[in-house]
C-alpha cells in the first residue's frame, strides 16, 4: 500500500503530500528504510508525520505507507522484565541485530512469538465470555501470573476451548461464536497507545503505595491509583527518589519510562534490579518489572511515545487485577519533546515556547491513573509518579505548574537539601498529600490507631522549627529560651533521624510503616518526656549532654526491620531513665 | 558527470537556497563550487518540495546567485579515521589544518553518530585519580563518566581542565592505550595554544587530537566541531580499545551558534531565543559518553562551558546540568580569595561516585568522609550568614569552630598548587584531619564505628 510521497523534511517531521488516505494518528511506513512514523496533521494539500527515528539521509519523493491503524502495541506475555525503547521495540534484540549502536528502520517483534509457556486454559466450551474475562493464565516469571483476557469488542459462547499444556502467544487458546462470526482467541493483543482501555468503573483510592520510605509514608504518602509529581533541579535527587519508588513500593508490577533521560541510569536499572530482591516475594526485582528506555539521544518523536506505551502495558495489566506504579523519569522532558514538535510544526507557543495543548495533554496521561473495577470482576490500579526537571529549578514554569494541577501528591526537592546531603531532599514544608485524609482508615488498621496523630505532631515541630529558623538566622541559636531550643533539638532529630533515609544502608533503605510509627514515637516520647523536664527549668544543653538525642537520632540504623519492637522499648527505657536521673540531681 | 545544481534564490545569512533539486537527502553534505575557483562545504537541513536550504559551512562570502555550483555528495558529514589522527590537527569540520596531509583510511564515520543502545552501556565504576583533592573525594570522575566544569569568564577552568587531563590516572590505561581528543568551539587563539602548549610539556602530544574551530572561524562549523571530536574519540575507544577523554571548550560557544543558526532559518525559539531543540542537540553530544560491552575503551567527556553572568540557571549550563552525571562548579568570589582551583564544593556533584568509590575501589571510609564533609560545609555557610548579622563573638563554641573548619576547608582542602597531585589516600586523610576539628557529636552521618577508627579529637 503506498499512501504519499515525501515533499518536505524538518527534522524529525516531514510533511507527504498525496496523502489523502491517510488518517489522523495513523501508524506509518517512512521512505525506502521504513522508518515508524504517526499522522498528526492532515491537510488537503498532504499529511503532516512525526518520524520515531532519525530522518537523516531521508529524500524527497520516497514512499510514505499507510498501516490502516493507529499506532499500538503488542500486549502478550513475555513483556516483563524486559528493556523496551519508546516504541516497544526490545532493545536486547535491537542490539543482536546492530550491534551497539542503534541504527534505523529496525523491525523486531515486541515479544518472542516462539516461546512456549505452561498454560491453564480457565474457560470452558460452552461457557459465555465477554470482554475483559479471564480466559487462561500462564506464569510469566516468578512473581507474576500473566492472564489472558478476552479482548476488548468480544462477547460469546466459547465453542472450543484448548487443553492445558504449553503454547506460544500466537497458537489459538479459546475459539467465541460471536454476533459477527467465530473468532479465535490467542495470547496476543494490540491497543493504541493513546486511547485508555475500558474498565468498569472508577473506584475512590483507599490504599496507601507503601513505599518503604518515611518520609513518603508517614508525612506524603501516595495512594494506589493516585498521581505523584516529584519536581527537582538537576542534582536534587529525583532519579534517586524515584529509584527507591521503584525499588520498594508494594505495587505488583513496576513500569519504569525512562524519558529523555541518561543511558547509564537506564543501565544502571538493568543491572540493579537484576541482583535486588522484592522485599515482598524475595524474587528478583526485575522479574515484576518493565523498563521503557528512550534515552536524551534517541529519536525525539519516540520520546513522545513512550510515555503512552508505558501507560498503555501498564493498564493492560491492571485489567488483569494487579496494583502497577509507573515511573515516568522525567515528564518534562516529554514536556519539551510536544514543544520541539510544536515547534517544528510551527504552531503559535504559548507559554515559554511549549504549545497551547500542553496542559490538556499532561491531564490526559496523569487521568489514566487510578484504582478501577476491571472488567474481569477484580480491583486493580495504576499510579503514576512523574518527575518533573524545572528549567532553573524554578517551579513556576509551566510543566510544573500544570503538573500540579493533574496530581495530588507534590513532592518537592529542594537543592540546599540537597546541597547538605540531606537524602531523600523531599523539603517537608513545601510538599503536600491530599490523599491523607483518604487512606486514614488503612494506617489505623495497618500501622496503628495513633499513626495519624504522631504524624500530626511530627510536622507540627518541623513547622515550629521553621518559624524558629527565621529568628535563630538573625540573632543565633543561643538567645532562644530553653523550651524553644528543645524544640529546634528535636527537630534536627527528625530531620536527621526520621526524615533522612540512607538509600546504601541495608536497614535503613527500606522501613516498614510499623517501624515508622515506632520511630516517630520514640523521638516524641522523648520530646514529652525532655518537655517535662525543661519547663521546671532544667537547662536543654544538660539533656543533650546525657547523649540520648545523639542516640536516638542514629536508632534507624540499629534496629532491624523484622524484629525492632523491642529495641525501641528499650530506647524509651533509655530515655526514662535519662530523665529520671536529671531530675534527681537537677530537682 | 555528477548532477550539479546551479539555481540559487536566496542568500542569508550562512544560509542559501537551491532551488529545482531532486533525489537530494535530509543531512546530505554538498561541495559548492564559487566560480571555478574557490570549493566550500555545505550540508542540507531542510527541503521541501524541490527547494532545499543549505547552510554554507565556510561562510556565505563571494557566493552570488550565479557564480555558484552545488553538487550533492550523497551521503552526511563523514570524517576519515584512523590511528594516525593522534598528534594532529584538524579544523572544526576535521579536514586537517597542520600540513601533514590528508588521512588515508578505509573508514570513515558519519559525525552525527548513532544513539548507544542502553542495554550495551557498561555501568562506569573505575575511578580516576585527577590528584585535585575537591574532585577525588567530592565529585569523583569515573571511567566513562561526562562531567562538565561550570565556569566564569575569567576564572581559571582551562588550568584546571589541563591539570586533570595532565594528571588523570584511569584504571586499566597506559601511554599505550591513552588518548585525548581535544575540541575548541569558539575559543581564543591563546586558549587553543595554552592546551596544546600543555599537552606538550607533559609529553602527551602525539597522544592528542585537536578539532579547532577558533572564535574567529565560521560559525556553522562549531556545529560539526563537537561531534567530528567525539566520532573521532567513538572510534579510538571502541574501535581500537583506547580509553579517551575528551576536553569540549567552551560549550556556551557552541549553543550560541545553535541559535543564531536557529534565527536565521526563522525557527521558533524557546527559552533566550534559544531553539526548543536545545536539550536534544546537547543530549546529542553529551550522551556519547560511555563505556559498551564488548569493547576495550572508554569515552569520558569534560566539557566546559562558561555560564553568561555566572548564572546556574542560565539555560546552556541549566540543561547540561540535567544530562550530564554532575557537575564541578567554580565560584568567582573563592577565586578572589587567592583559592585555586576556585570549586563550589556544594553544588558540584558527581552522580557516579556512588558506585565507583569505597570498598574495593578507593577506600572504605570514602563514602562517609565525602557525605560528612559536605554536610559540615553546607553548615558553614549558615554560620557565615549568621555571624554577618550578630558578629563572630557572639556565636556559640561550636558554631566557632564551624568557622575554623570552613576556613581550613578552602585553604588546605581545596586549595592546592597547579601542579600538585594528591594521592586519594592523602585527600581522605586531609579529610579526616580537617573533621577532627569538630566536635564528635556534630559529625551525625557517621557510623560510630568508622568515627572511632578515623576522628582525631584535638
Amino acid at each position: 500500500m503506498e499512501n504519499g510521497i515525501i515533499t518536505k523534511i524538518n527534522g524529525p517531521v516531514i510533511h507527504a503530500g498525496n496523502a489523502k488516505e491517510l488518517s489522523m494518528h495513523e501508524m506509518v511506513y517512512v521512505g525506502e528504510e521504513e522508518l515508524i512514523g504517526e499522522v498528526i496533521a492532515t491537510r488537503a494539500d498532504g499529511a503532516v508525520i512525526q518520524v520515531y527515528e532519525s530522518t537523516e539521509g531521508i529524500k524527497i519523493g520516497e514512499k510514505v505507507k499507510g498501516t490502516g491503524g493507529p499506532l499500538s502495541v503488542t500486549l502478550a506475555p513475555g513483556l516483563m522484565s524486559n528493556i523496551f525503547d519508546g516504541i516497544e521495540r526490545p532493545l536486547e534484540d535491537m542490539e543482536k541485530a546492530s550491534g551497539f549502536f542503534i541504527t534505523r528502520g529496525l523491525r523486531v517483534d515486541a515479544v518472542d512469538k516462539t516461546k512456549k509457556r505452561p498454560y491453564e486454559i480457565l474457560a470452558k466450551a460452552g461457557d459465555t465470555v465477554t470482554e475483559g474475562q479471564v480466559i487462561a493464565q500462564t506464569p510469566e516469571t516468578d512473581s507474576v501470573l500473566h492472564k489472558i483476557l478476552v479482548p476488548v469488542g468480544i462477547n460469546g459462547k466459547v465453542t472450543f476451548a484448548a487443553k492445558n499444556g504449553n503454547y506460544n502467544i500466537t497458537e489459538t487458546l479459546i475459539k467465541v461464536e460471536t454476533e459477527n462470526g467465530e473468532r479465535e482467541i490467542n495470547s496476543i493483543q494490540r491497543w493504541p497507545i493513546k486511547k485508555a482501555r475500558p474498565a468498569a468503573g472508577r473506584m475512590i483510592a483507599r490504599k496507601p503505595l507503601v513505599t518503604g520510605q518515611r518520609v513518603i509514608d508517614s508525612l506524603f504518602p501516595v495512594a494506589k491509583g493516585g498521581a505523584a509529581a516529584i519536581p527537582g533541579g538537576f542534582g536534587t535527587g529525583k532519579t534517586m527518589t524515584q529509584h527507591q519508588f521503584a525499588k520498594w513500593s508494594d505495587a505488583d508490577i513496576i513500569i519504569y519510562i525512562g524519558c529523555g533521560e541518561r543511558g547509564n541510569e537506564m543501565t544502571q536499572v538493568l543491572e540493579e534490579f537484576k541482583e535486588l530482591s522484592d522485599p515482598r516475594t524475595g524474587k528478583s526485582l526485575l522479574d515484576r518489572t518493565i523498563l521503557i528506555a528512550n534515552t536524551s539521544n534517541m529519536p525525539v518523536a519516540a520520546r513522545e511515545a513512550s510515555i503512552y506505551t508505558g501507560v498503555t502495558i501498564a493498564e493492560y495489566y491492571r485489567d488483569m487485577g494487579y496494583d502497577i506504579a509507573i515511573m515516568a523519569d522525567s515528564t518534562s522532558r516529554w514536556a519539551e519533546a510536544l514543544r520541539e514538535i510544536s515547534g517544528r510544526l510551527e504552531e503559535m507557543p504559548a507559554e515559554e515556547g511549549f504549545p497551547a495543548y500542553l496542559s490538556s495533554r499532561l491531564a490526559g496521561f496523569y487521568e489514566r491513573a487510578g484504582y478501577f473495577n476491571t472488567l474481569c470482576g477484580e480491583e486493580g490500579s495504576v499510579t503514576i509518579i512523574g518527575t518533573v526537571s524545572p528549567q532553573g529549578g524554578d517551579f513556576s514554569e509551566p510543566v510544573t505548574q500544570n503538573t500540579k494541577r493533574f496530581t495530588r501528591c507534590f513532592l518537592a526537592l529542594d537543592r540546599s537539601l540537597a546541597y547538605a546531603r540531606h537524602y531523600p531532599a523531599i523539603q517537608w514544608m513545601t510538599s503536600y498529600s491530599e490523599y491523607v485524609p483518604d487512606l486514614e482508615a488503612w494506617y489505623e488498621e495497618n500501622a496503628g490507631e495513633d499513626f495519624y496523630e504522631l504524624r500530626t505532631q511530627i510536622i507540627r515541630i518541623l513547622r515550629e522549627e521553621s518559624e524558629l529558623m527565621e529568628i535563630v538566622k538573625l540573632v543565633g541559636g543561643d538567645v532562644l529560651p530553653d523550651l524553644q531550643k528543645l524544640t529546634l533539638e528535636t527537630a534536627k532529630v527528625i530531620r536527621v533521624g526520621f526524615l533522612q533515609q540512607n538509600a546504601y544502608h541495608k536497614e535503613d533503605t527500606y522501613v516498614p510503616v510499623k517501624k515508622q510509627r515506632e520511630m516517630m514515637k520514640t523521638i516524641l516520647y522523648l520530646y514529652d518526656k525532655a518537655k517535662e523536664l525543661v519547663t521546671r527549668g532544667v537547662p536543654v544543653s544538660l539533656i543533650r549532654e546525657e547523649g540520648i538525642f545523639d542516640e536516638i537520632t542514629l536508632m534507624k540504623y540499629n534496629t532491624p526491620n523484622d524484629k525492632f519492637e523491642n529495641a525501641f522499648s528499650r530506647y524509651r527505657a533509655k530515655t526514662d531513665a535519662v530523665i529520671d536521673k536529671l531530675r534527681e540531681t537537677q530537682l | 558527470m555528477p548532477i550539479e545544481y546551479t539555481k540559487l534564490s536566496n542568500i542569508d545569512g550562512p544560509l542559501m537556497v537551491v532551488e529545482g533539486v531532486s533525489g537530494v537527502g535530509y543531512n546530505e553534505i554538498v561541495e559548492i563550487n564559487v566560480s571555478d575557483t574557490e570549493t566550500k562545504t555545505g550540508q542540507i537541513t531542510a527541503i521541501d518540495g524541490d527547494r532545499a536550504v543549505v547552510q554554507v559551512f565556510e561562510g556565505t562570502g563571494d557566493i552570488s546567485l550565479i557564480n555558484t555550483k552545488v553538487r550533492p555528495t550523497g551521503h552526511p558529514m563523514r570524517l576519515n579515521l584512523s590511528e594516525e589522527i593522534l598528534g594532529r590537527v584538524f579544523s572544526g569540520v576535521g579536514k586537517p589544518i597542520d600540513g601533514l596531509g590528508d588521512i588515508y583510511t578505509e573508514e570513515s564515520w558519519a559525525v552525527d553518530g548513532s544513539p548507544i543502545n542502553p542495554v550495551s552501556r557498561e555501568y562506569p565504576r573505575s575511578f580516576i585519580q585527577t590528584g585535585i583533592s575537591a574532585i577525588d573525594v567530592l565529585a569523583t570522575l569515573i571511567r566513562g563518566q561526562k562531567l562538565p566544569v561550570f565556569s566564569g569568564n575569567g576564572l581559571p577552568h582551562d588550568v584546571l581542565a589541563a591539570q586533570i587531563v595532565r594528571q588523570a590516572k584511569i584504571t586499566g590505561a597506559d601511554s599505550g592505550n591513552f588518548g585525548i581528543v581535544f575540541a575548541a568551539m569558539g575559543v581564543k587563539y591563546d586558549v587553543a595554544d595554552y592546551f596544546r602548549r600543555s599537552f606538550e610539556e607533559s609529553g602527551v602530544l602525539s597522544h592528542v587530537t585537536m578539532f579547532l574551530n577558533l572564535v574567529d572561524d565560521p560559525v556553522v562549523e562549531r556545529i560539526i566541531t563537537p561531534r567530528a571530536a567525539l566520532t573521532a574519540a567513538e572510534y579510538l575507544a571502541f574501535k581500537k580499545g583506547m580509553h579517551m577523554l575528551v576536553v569540549l571548550t567552551d560549550m556556551t560557544a557552541y549553543a550560541e551558534a545553535l541559535r543564531e543558526i536557529s534565527s536565521s532559518k526563522n525557527e521558533i525559539p524557546s527559552r533566550k531565543g534559544f531553539p526548543g531543540y536545545l536539550y536534544s542537540d546537547l543530549a546529542s553530544l553529551y550522551e556519547r559518553a560511555g563505556m559498551v560491552r564488548g569493547a576495550e575503551g572508554s569515552v569520558t567527556q569534560i566539557p566546559i562551558l562558561s555560564m553568561p553572568n555566572d548564572d546556574i540557571t542560565h539555560p546552556i549550563p541549566d540543561l547540561t546540568g540535567y544530562i550530564t552525571e554532575g557537575q564541578i562548579v567554580l565560584e568567582r568570589s573563592i577565586n578572589q580569595s587567592g583559592i585555586y582551583p576556585p570549586i563550589n564544593v556544594l553544588p558540584s556533584l558527581s552522580r557516579l561516585m556512588k558506585d565507583g568509590i569505597g570498598k574495593g575501589y578507593t577506600r572504605e571510609d570514602h563514602p562517609a568522609l565525602s557525605n560528612q564533609l559536605f554536610a559540615s560545609y553546607a553548615k558553614v555557610s549558615d554560620v557565615r550568614a549568621l555571624a554577618s548579622v550578630i558578629g563572630e563573638d557572639e556565636l556559640s563554641e561550636t558554631d566557632k569552630k564551624y568557622l575554623v573548619f570552613g576556613r581550613e576547608f578552602e585553604n588546605k582542602f581545596v586549595n592546592q598548587d597547579r601542579n600538585e597531585n594528591r594521592s586519594i589516600e592523602d585527600s581522605l586523610e586531609l579529610g579526616w584531619s580537617l573533621l577532627s576539628i569538630l566536635p564528635r557529636e556534630e559529625l551525625d552521618r557517621l557510623d560510630p564505628e568508622v568515627l572511632k577508627q578515623h576522628y582525631k579529637a584535638q
